[in-house]
């Protein structure tokens, strides 16, 4: 699948190295950010900014991510393209995520 | 047939397992771009085209070994027509569902993380049918694109 992580002042930077997540990479992005987040960061921005395209399959793995986090840890998004924004904007999944246009926005806002 | 909207078509077709289909919509979502979709409603045409392949593998095809989907678009005038076909189970009650929106509550653990196919096809297509045939299915959805767009 190809995650990259990196963590600087507490928090976990997970980069997508894809240009897709969809239904065909769904289970194993699911099962990558699992892996990567078995950590105690209270905060984990994944990075899209590879992402050209996503479908129901992959926006669930997100959601999954989120989830397999617990209630304590925040999962925010950052660099989406127009079309997977559109994909949570469509979905309403966007009232649920933090979405930043790109990685140093989500840095520079902070776990606020 | 009108034979001027014969013209601008393209055929696409690909086994039906999720890998194939991955590589699938990528190649179509390509040739839609080089064939002058407008750029505006592209990337409806790309969500809805994904959830409804998507929908063939893994709902068409199940529980018998996959065979093809075929693709066909359709350029005409301000209206793209697209033709999914497949020769698999047909849809239940013979026609696609509503796509109702799963409930988006405040509890983490209850949020839903699948469900929204239909609901992204409705929410992009202009137009949606359905047709039984002998042997296999055909799902057509429409988009417009209005010049002044």
């Amino acid at each position: 699948m190809g995650l990259s992580s990196r963590t600087t002042e507490g928090t976990q930077i997970i980069t997508v190295q894809c240009d897709r997540i969809d239904a065909a990479m769904a289970i194993q992005f699911k099962e990558d950010m699992r892996a990567e987040t078995e950590n105690d960061t209270r905060r984990v921005i994944l990075d899209l900014s590879n992402v050209e395209f996503i479908d129901s399959s992959g926006l669930g793995a997100i959601v999954a991510s989120m989830k397999q986090l617990g209630d304590e840890r925040r999962l925010d998004l950052a660099g989406l393209h127009p079309v997977v924004e559109k994909v949570f904007r469509l979905t309403r999944m966007d009232t649920v995520f933090k979405l930043f246009n790109s990685l140093d926005e989500a840095l520079s806002a902070g776990s606020n | 047939m009108k034979h001027n909207c014969e013209q601008d078509s393209m055929e696409l077709s690909f086994p039906a397992t999720e890998v194939e289909a991955s590589v699938g919509i990528a190649k179509l979502r390509n040739q839609l771009t080089a064939h002058g979709l407008p750029a505006a409603r592209a990337d409806d045409v790309k969500i809805a085209l994904a959830e409804a392949i998507n929908n063939v593998v893994e709902h068409a095809y199940a529980g018998m070994p996959p065979e093809t989907v075929r693709i066909n678009c359709m350029m005409c005038r301000e209206t793209l027509e697209v033709r999914i076909e497949d020769t698999g189970h047909p849809m239940p009650g013979l026609k696609p569902p509503d796509g109702k929106p799963p409930v988006i509550g405040n509890i983490r653990q209850d949020l839903p993380e699948g469900g929204f196919g239909w609901f992204l096809i409705h929410q992009l297509a202009s137009k949606i049918k359905y047709e039984r045939h002998k042997g296999y299915n055909r799902l057509s959805l429409w988009f417009d694109f209005p010049k002044s767009a």
